[in-house]
């Protein structure tokens, strides 16, 4: 069935197409194909307004294509579902639940029994650095905890794809780095496959085997980059700021 | 502060005027609050009242609670079903509930809970002749508009990346109104209760002073008037705030516990 195993997520002539209120049609996506290989980890990196938040969505099973496909492992992705996960920039934990309810809440929607799930859920709040905050609710912490948490409840549900969309964009500089660190971490731990959008060319450089860089209006891929940096990165050697410099300069295109 | 100046007004106006009808002592009306199950001129006792009056406005309520909750919920969640219902709402939205009288007793007249039921006799017919039907309806009413709006409002207002961060993590339509819709809408949920809540209890308290009611704590005032009770129309008075009073504080006490969430920045 699928002709390329090593594709967990294929991306097929992709576009979207969206209605003003003034009834006027914007292409925000045009025709993007990209190819995601399992395990990797992949950063899409472009300006504001070139569509990546809208692939990911679609990728997600959120929204619907104009055009095009979104494949996961050679069937159509066009509802959302438990092997795909998406993490959010902000605001996404329900904040009448508890640390622990909220990180049991996906595992709580396909019917796990509760002690399995409160026994998982608190599995990954601990990966995630969290556990002396399982009873706390989200309006006790901070901006970095929350997502923390976010991370946490989209891998409680054991995806295979960890779709992230700005998961830091909200964070302040310092608290990003120490959660980009926790990410690389998660990831060599559960070894999921990561599709991570972000606007910041530092992070994509930092975290990411692939780059994906985007052009807007319309949302086309402009280029992609292997990045081969042995990790953990530092952004003190010359080869990061060169490629960081690259992209940027990519990024005026 | 408030309540002992109050005190020492109706005190001396009460020794200026020298008129218990005009304005009775507060030691008067005092003794009537004190003693709530004393029988009062022959419509029994003032706790007897409330209780009825009581009765009447959580049946009534707790009506209106149960169409309005769901209704709004869908409502706020799907625009067709929106669309559908609100121009028919609008129409019925800006009559007094109080208006509705005249037509409610030609539709139910006195017939009550004694009536459907069947029962003629005996002490159980006493307490559910009490619970006209009218009555209901006024007070279903009353309670449903702001119950249905603040449930459409809540829901609406639901932060979408809830809805879509439910959906990503598996929730199937059902369980998003459940365990998303629900509890985001919540505290909307309960103002428009509690809102509800005082509004069912005056429409009541009205509707009983109204002729053709024979009991219930608006009946007692107006009756005691008729007689020249004003002691009691005080005591009357001051039972229906403290009533209100409290169904509002229960209220305020559970937003307060279980809604502190509700702080966060969205």
């Amino acid at each position: 069935m699928n002709s390329h195993p090593e594709q967990i997520i294929a991306i097929n002539r992709l576009s979207k197409e969206f209605t003003t209120g003034a009834g006027n049609t914007f292409l925000a996506v045009d025709s993007v194909s990209l190819q995601i290989p399992r395990n990797s980890f992949t950063c899409i990196v472009g300006p504001s307004g070139c569509g990546k938040s809208t692939i990911l969505r679609i990728a997600a099973g959120l929204e619907k294509s104009s055009s095009g496909t979104v494949q996961y492992n050679g069937n159509q992705v066009s509802k959302p579902c438990a092997e795909i996960g998406l993490v959010f920039q902000e605001y996404s934990l329900f904040p009448w639940l508890s640390v622990l309810d909220n990180v049991a809440s996906g595992p709580e929607f396909a019917g796990v029994d509760k002690d399995k799930r409160y026994k998982d859920a608190e599995h990954y709040i601990r990966m995630v650095n969290m556990i002396d905050f399982k009873d706390a609710y989200p309006h006790e912490l901070s901006g970095g905890m929350r997502q923390r948490v976010a991370i946490a409840r989209a891998l409680a549900n054991e995806p295979d794809v960890l779709l992230m969309d700005e998961p830091f964009g909200a964070l302040d500089a310092h608290t990003r780095i120490l959660l980009q660190k926790e990410l690389l971490k998660v990831w060599e731990m559960t070894r999921k496959t990561i599709v991570l959008v972000t606007h910041s060319v530092d992070e994509a450089v930092y975290l990411a085997d692939r780059i994906v860089i985007m052009s807007s209006r319309p949302g086309r891929i402009h280029k992609v980059l292997d990045v081969d940096m042995d990790r953990p990165r530092s952004r003190a050697i010359p080869e990061f700021g060169k490629l960081t410099d690259h992209i940027l300069k990519e990024l005026e295109h | 502060m408030a309540p002992a100046l109050l005190a020492v007004i109706w005190i001396a106006l009460a020794r200026e005027i020298g008129n218990e009808v005009i304005l009775p002592g507060i030691e008067q009306v005092s003794r009537i609050v004190l003693h709530p199950t004393e029988d009062l001129i022959s419509m029994g006792s003032l706790a007897g009242n409330v209780l009825v009056s009581l009765v009447r406005v959580i049946m009534g309520y707790t009506l209106a609670a149960l169409v309005a909750i769901p209704l709004g919920v869908a409502m706020g969640y799907y625009g067709v079903i929106f669309k559908f219902f609100n121009g028919f709402l609008n129409l019925f939205r800006p009559i007094p509930p109080l208006a509705w009288v005249p037509l409610v007793m030609a539709w139910f007249g006195i017939s009550s809970l004694a009536t459907a039921s069947g029962i003629e006799t005996g002490q159980i017919y006493i307490y559910l002749d009490n619970i006209k039907f009218a009555m209901l309806f006024i007070i279903f009413i009353g309670a449903f508009y702001p119950i249905l709006t603040s449930t459409i409002h809540g829901v609406r207002n639901v932060n979408k990346t809830f809805i879509d961060s439910a959906r990503v993590l598996g929730a199937n339509e059902r369980q998003i109104f459940r365990k998303v819709l629900l509890p985001a809408a919540m505290p909307s949920i309960i103002t428009g209760m509690r809102i509800g809540l005082g509004i069912a209890w005056m429409c009541l308290v009205s509707a009983e002073m109204l002729p053709g009611s024979l009991s219930g704590i608006g009946y007692m005032i107006t009756h005691a008037f008729t007689l020249a009770s004003t002691d009691i129309v005080i005591a009357g008075m001051i039972s229906i705030g403290a009533v209100g009073a409290l169904m509002d504080a229960g209220f305020r006490h559970i937003e307060h516990k279980y809604f502190s969430w509700r702080r966060q920045a969205n």
